[in-house]
């Protein structure tokens, strides 16, 4: 197997991989197969960090860029774009009567208890707004003809207005495109030069609010990221990687340049898609049937359940939310997405004390600048970090990052002024506070995030990663009643390793509504075939692989407004497919929510179809048990709520833990990128493949005081 | 580790609990207005049933309603009579929400309550019979009660539905089938509200269950040391915040359109170190027609106005709602009592938060906004068949709106957003998936918000007529379309409303109308307040309002 390169360019760092493969010329062991570096993210130009990285990796490893057999790239900018208002001159152009709908929003307050919100600002303000007399109905009717006469005059207004991009969504437009590409065709004569998104292409799934919104953002972040693929790719042929280079996209599959430049909103979101990737590979390799990937990094963390070795995925999701973390503060996307909740738990999260004498954690985050204040970099407000150090978690010694010489005596001063001196606590008793908060918030997220998929977390393995997910994942194991967690290899970088564990895949969603009872099983034939052929034509620009094919259905009672996603049996439907329609769904509900309803007219709204190139397997893995115990060089005392107080650990170098070797706790376990916690009841054995797999060695009470 | 931090740690998961409780109604539940509106609760209580914590959701309306309804249900039942694998339900709108839709549901917990559930004694191992060591209750808006249906027209309460006692749903794990029975026989969609019903009861078995794991894991035989602590917090903070408002009586008189008549609404609020108090004599009497607002919701909406001023940031509990106190007299619209019509208590219930939010602004001038819009511009209508042979099916048909929200101190109104409710608009396309109606316009109505320093939130223009081979009748019950929202500081009144056909005839802002084959109804909803002087205005807003065409 040739080389891959994988390229990760987040908001701090950009990381490059290089799978050398199962068998590759360093492989010989699969600790080995993806060699990494991290270069800091060139916000500018993007391009010029991960060409430096590239290059630089490339000379490590003496790897010739023209043996690489594929870039594959996973970008920020396009999530950046949008939250920092840097894209195109756009204009949106809509039926008439509909020029707010995306300043209007839901009309709700995301806030229930804030006088004082400010919705977010359209992506379009309304000056750039125009409407065009037309209208078709619910089933794609058309009740007021396109105005050609009204259209052009909108075009010329178009053209003095000076647009570099056009979004054209009209009511009702996904299920039936025509007026939008009448729209389109007399704007490509007319201003050949400016982009134009069709919402009926970009998205199309009822909801005007919604589809509105997600066409806007595709026309505004268009020219910005056509430009910037071109530039990197050129630069990439200048350096010998005459290679294809691919996108992972926020569904967590590949597409080319090609299509990635048409449809760049797609991009957005799609960096957590590849930590998703990446549990879900080790999911598959050790069969791992349900498992709660957690990932934490330095301001956020990500959780998201992985059953049947597939991440959840949904058709929309929201970015640029104004006030963090907050729903319905941001701009709704709907698009196939790998469906995580995100939280302000990060390494970077500062602690304060409310009104009501409770330690709160985030959501304002001391980022990299200035950082926590063990970090002397002229952070002086606790973080999650400041409370690892004072705990013991972290220490100067065994800290990976070289630039930074890690200041307990700092961490300890700003945890007694932040949240000890007002709570009246003592400094450890503090940093025993501001962990367990933290700690409780992750888990209260991720039971929050189980029921709304109708899942239950028992019985669920935990895969973490992301440089702070080790140092939390113990507690949120006890905290949770899981029984095991993997660490695996490389976990600094995962989000790189996930893409170049992706398959080219693409996901085509339509609106089309229907009741199970008066179902027309030909139209659905004929929307399934369309959808599958469009999405096979995107992934074809990529892959001649074997394809894969799933299609769906979200399904709901009549009267309700939720969906639930219900998975299709493959083949055409015949005249009884109302009957297995009915059946599918009552299951599928049944499941995600205990009981079914009798008698209730049940509805399909929105089908999609998923296709993907077939990818070997992982190697199947099953954990191997501990033959021999490390013992540790040197100890030092950390906190253990297990305990209820202060253990002495042992210290272990994770690179020097060969397959079978089993460390018990209390430990700590370093290594470059992370440092891994044991509590006393904790026992890790690191394995064949480099994780460290941690189980209880007895039932342990998680909140004792 | 410390006890606050542990106390803290349970707090929040307990709030967690009644999070996923709501969550899983909202996804399940039928009713239009729990899905859009968040027309719904959900608590837990301690074993004297005081509210420990309640999701945050969409409906002021349900703040202490819920709160109150617990002690009720322990009275009505009886102490000894409450034993393990109970659950309870009642939709009486004077012993729960306000009014027959809502149905609260109640679920005692028991600490070792699976050592009973098969012996079946509810005794526990001294011979004594267990007492509950709390309990979890929620409240869902149902899309039927049987009565009229859903509206202002009853006289008496009688006629707005089925009224359902305090009484078992689940007497020791069996249903109680004679009641699903009746509840089936009298209303009209009886599938969805028997479904939601056991929706509500398993929420609270959620919650149940989710309890008993944290008290195993923080090896706790009750809940009284933490309600304890919860309840002292939140007392401490709730008398901090209140300390804001010096002690006095502040009054405001508020005119709205009514149903049939103009109706004042009047309050007085007294301030003292023990909490605050909402005296509403002076109120207009009762109306005729369900738009009589029990006290128990009055007082939701003046607790809700104060807290969201004061204290936004607390959570809600027996502790942070104890200081806030309601009284009327007899016979005034917002102390609707047995068997007056409610059924459409929100109306009126509305504007009790900008009427109580004007009584306070003289002594928080930088928090209050001007007055807003209120009530919802709900279009409710019944399409039917032109030809009634066409086999058309009949569709009823329920679409929220809002006009503009009154100007913040430092900050424009909101635009088209509801306040105090919480409610949400439905797609557009998903309506008319679901309805025979087209919907030809809905857009920002330009120079509807009230000038000022800070400019009144803007309406919106409605537009709606019958899909091919349908006509309608829609059932007015809009407000301040003869009483705009006034402004405050010196800003301007919002534009008042406005309901007419698309040739110009004007309807009453109350009332059912039918739309006649050919015409579209056309609704103008009302804009916010201004703040402030409108010559104080920022230039470059003024000057953003005209690129912008918010203001012609």
């Amino acid at each position: 197997m040739r080389p891959r390169i994988g390229a990760d360019v987040g908001g701090t760092f950009t990381d490059i991989v290089v799978d050398l493969g199962p068998d590759g010329p360093l492989g010989t062991s699969p600790i080995d197969r993806y060699p990494s570096t991290k270069v800091l993210t060139t916000h500018d130009a993007p391009e010029r960090g991960i060409l430096a990285g590239i290059e630089t990796l490339a000379a490590e490893l003496g790897l010739d860029l023209g043996e690489v057999d594929q870039i594959i790239h996973g970008t920020t900018l396009a999530t950046n774009a949008l939250i920092e208002r840097r894209g195109a001159a756009t204009a949106l152009v809509t039926t008439e009567g509909f020029r707010d709908v995306i300043e209007t929003r839901n009309e709700g307050r995301f806030e229930q208890y804030d006088l004082n919100i400010v919705q977010p600002a359209p992506l379009i303000e309304r000056r750039h707004r125009y409407v065009v007399p037309e209208r078709l109905s619910a089933t794609g009717e058309v009740l007021r003809p396109f105005d050609d006469a009204a259209a052009e005059r909108v075009v010329e207004r178009l053209a003095d207005g000076g647009y570099e991009a056009v979004a054209v969504g009209f009511l009702h437009s996904y299920r039936n495109p025509d007026h939008e590409r009448r729209f389109r065709d007399l704007l490509r004569s007319q201003l050949p030069d400016v982009a134009v998104s069709l919402s009926s292409e970009v998205s199309p799934q009822m909801r005007e609010f919604e589809r509105f919104n997600t066409v806007c953002a595709n026309a505004y972040i268009q020219p910005l990221m056509a430009s910037y693929l071109v530039r990197l790719r050129d630069e990439l042929r200048a350096r010998g990687a005459t290679c294809p280079l691919d996108l992972i996209h926020s569904g967590g599959g590949l597409v080319s340049v090609d299509t990635a430049a048409a449809f760049p909103v797609r991009l957005v979101e799609s960096g957590p898609a590849g930590g998703a990737i990446f549990a879900a590979e080790l999911a598959a390799a050790y069969g791992r049937d349900r498992v709660l990937s957690y990932d934490m990094g330095g301001t956020t963390a990500k959780i998201a359940l992985i059953d049947d070795h597939t991440p959840q995925t949904a058709k929309t999701f929201e970015v640029a939310r104004t006030m963090r973390f907050k729903k319905g503060s941001g701009m709704p996307i709907s698009i196939p997405v790998i469906e995580m909740i995100e939280i302000g738990a990060g390494g970077g999260s500062i602690a304060s004390v409310d009104a009501l004498g409770q330690i709160r954690i985030g959501p304002r985050s001391a980022g990299s600048e200035p950082g926590p204040a063990a970090y002397g970099l002229g952070g002086g407000e606790p973080t999650v970090t400041d409370a690892n150090v004072e705990l013991g978690r972290l220490h100067p010694d065994t800290f990976g990052a070289e630039s930074i010489e890690l200041s307990p005596a700092a961490a300890a001063a700003a945890i007694a002024t932040g949240v000890g001196g007002p709570l009246g606590l003592d400094v450890g008793t503090a940093a025993v506070g501001i962990a367990e908060v933290v700690d409780e918030n992750m888990t209260n997220a991720a039971r929050v995030h189980a029921v709304e998929r109708g899942k239950d977390l028992r019985g669920y393995s935990m895969v973490a990663f992301g440089g702070g997910a080790p140092l939390h994942a113990t507690r949120l194991m006890d905290k949770l009643g899981l029984d095991e967690v993997f660490v695996p290899p490389g976990a600094g970088v995962g989000s790189a390793i996930g893409f170049l564990q992706a398959p080219f895949a693409y996901e085509a969603v339509r609106s089309f509504y229907t009741t199970a009872g008066d179902f027309d099983h030909e139209a659905a034939n004929q929307l399934l075939d369309e959808l599958e052929a469009e999405a096979e034509t995107f992934v074809r620009r990529g892959t001649d692989a074997p394809l894969a094919v799933e299609r769906s259905v979200a399904m709901r009672y009549r009267g309700q407004g939720w969906e639930i996603p219900v998975a299709l049996p493959p083949g055409p439907f015949d005249a009884f497919a109302s009957e297995l329609l009915a059946d599918v769904f009552t299951k599928a509900y049944e499941e995600f929510f205990g009981r079914a309803i009798d008698d209730v007219e049940i509805e399909a709204v929105s089908w999609s179809v998923r296709v993907a190139s077939i990818r070997d397997r992982p190697v199947a893995r099953t954990t191997v048990a501990a033959d021999r115990l490390a013992t540790p060089s040197t100890t030092r005392p950390i906190h253990d709520p297990a305990a209820g107080g202060t253990v002495e650990a042992g210290v272990f170098d994770r690179d020097e833990l060969a397959p079978g070797v089993g460390v018990t706790g209390p430990a700590v376990v370093v290594e470059a990128q992370t440092t891994t916690v044991l509590g006393r009841d904790h026992v890790a054995v690191a394995q064949p493949d480099g994780s460290l797999h941690i189980t209880r060695s007895r039932r342990t009470a998680g909140g004792a005081p | 580790m410390s006890c606050q931090v542990h106390f803290q740690v349970m707090w929040s998961r307990l709030i967690s609990v009644v999070e996923e409780q709501a969550l899983t109604l909202v996804r399940t539940a039928f009713s239009t207005s729990v899905r859009e509106a968040g027309d719904l609760s959900a608590g837990v209580f301690d074993r004297h049933g005081r509210m420990i914590a309640q999701a945050v959701t969409g409906t002021p309306g349900h703040v202490n309603t819920m709160a109150a309804a617990v002690p009720h249900f322990m009275a009505d039942i009886g102490p000894e009579r409450i034993r393990p694998g109970d659950v309870y339900l009642t939709n009486d709108p004077w012993k729960g929400t306000g009014h027959l839709h809502d149905i609260t549901v109640v679920t005692p917990v028991f600490r070792h309550e699976e050592a009973h559930e098969h012996g079946g004694t509810g005794a526990d191992v001294d011979g004594e019979p267990a007492q509950p060591i709390g309990f979890f209750a929620c409240t869902a808006h149902v899309v039927d009660i049987g009565g009229r249906g859903y509206g202002p027209d009853a006289r008496e309460v009688y006629e707005e539905g089925i009224r359902i006692p305090i009484m078992p749903w689940i007497r020791r794990g069996v249903l109680n089938t004679d009641l699903v029975d009746l509840i089936r026989a009298n209303v009209r969609e009886a599938d969805q509200v028997v479904g939601d019903v056991h929706g509500l009861a398993t929420c609270n078995e959620t919650g149940r269950r989710r309890l008993i794991e944290m008290l195993d894991e923080f090896d706790l035989d009750d809940l009284d040391d933490l309600a304890a602590f919860v309840f002292d917090r939140t007392d401490r903070a709730t008398r901090d915040a209140l300390a804001r408002v010096p002690t006095g009586t502040y009054r405001n008189q508020l005119r709205v359109d009514g149903y049939d008549e103009p109706v004042d609404l009047v309050v007085e609020v007294t301030v003292t170190a023990a909490g605050m108090d909402a005296d509403f004599t002076g109120t207009s009497g009762l109306s005729p027609f369900g738009v009589n607002v029990p006290l128990t919701y009055a007082q939701a909406y003046f607790t809700y106005g104060m807290l969201v001023a004061l204290a936004p940031e607390l959570p809600n509990n027996f502790a942070s709602l104890a200081p806030f106190t309601v009284s009327a007299p007899p016979g005034v619209i917002l102390n609707a009592e047995h068997p007056d019509p409610v059924a459409v208590r929100h109306v009126l219930g509305h504007f009790v938060t900008d009427l109580c939010l004007g009584a306070i602004a003289p002594a928080l001038p930088d928090v209050v906004p001007a007055e807003g819009a209120g009530a919802l511009w709900n279009f409710q209508a019944s399409a039917r068949a032109v030809d009634p042979a066409s086999g058309l099916r009949p569709v009823e048909l329920l679409m929220f709106n809002s006009g503009g929200t009154g100007a913040r101190p430092g900050l424009d109104g909101l635009t088209a957003t509801a306040f105090p409710s919480g409610v949400m608009t439905m797609s557009v396309e998903a309506t008319e998936q679901i309805g025979p109606i087209v919907v030809w316009r809905k857009e920002i109505r330009p120079d509807s918000g009230g000038p000022g320093r800070r400019r009144g939130g803007l309406g919106q223009v409605v537009e709606v007529g019958p899909a091919d081979g349908y006509r309608f009748e829609f059932s007015a019950m809009f407000d301040r379309i003869d009483n705009p929202a006034r402004g405050r500081a010196g800003g301007g009144d919002g534009a008042p409303g406005r309901v007419s056909l698309d040739d110009g005839t004007p309807f009453p802002s109350k009332g059912r109308n039918p739309v006649p084959p050919g015409r579209t109804l056309v609704l103008e909803l009302p804009g916010g307040g201004g703040f402030g002087p409108p010559e104080e205005r920022d230039p470059a807003d003024v000057d953003n309002d005209h690129r912008q065409g918010y203001v012609s």
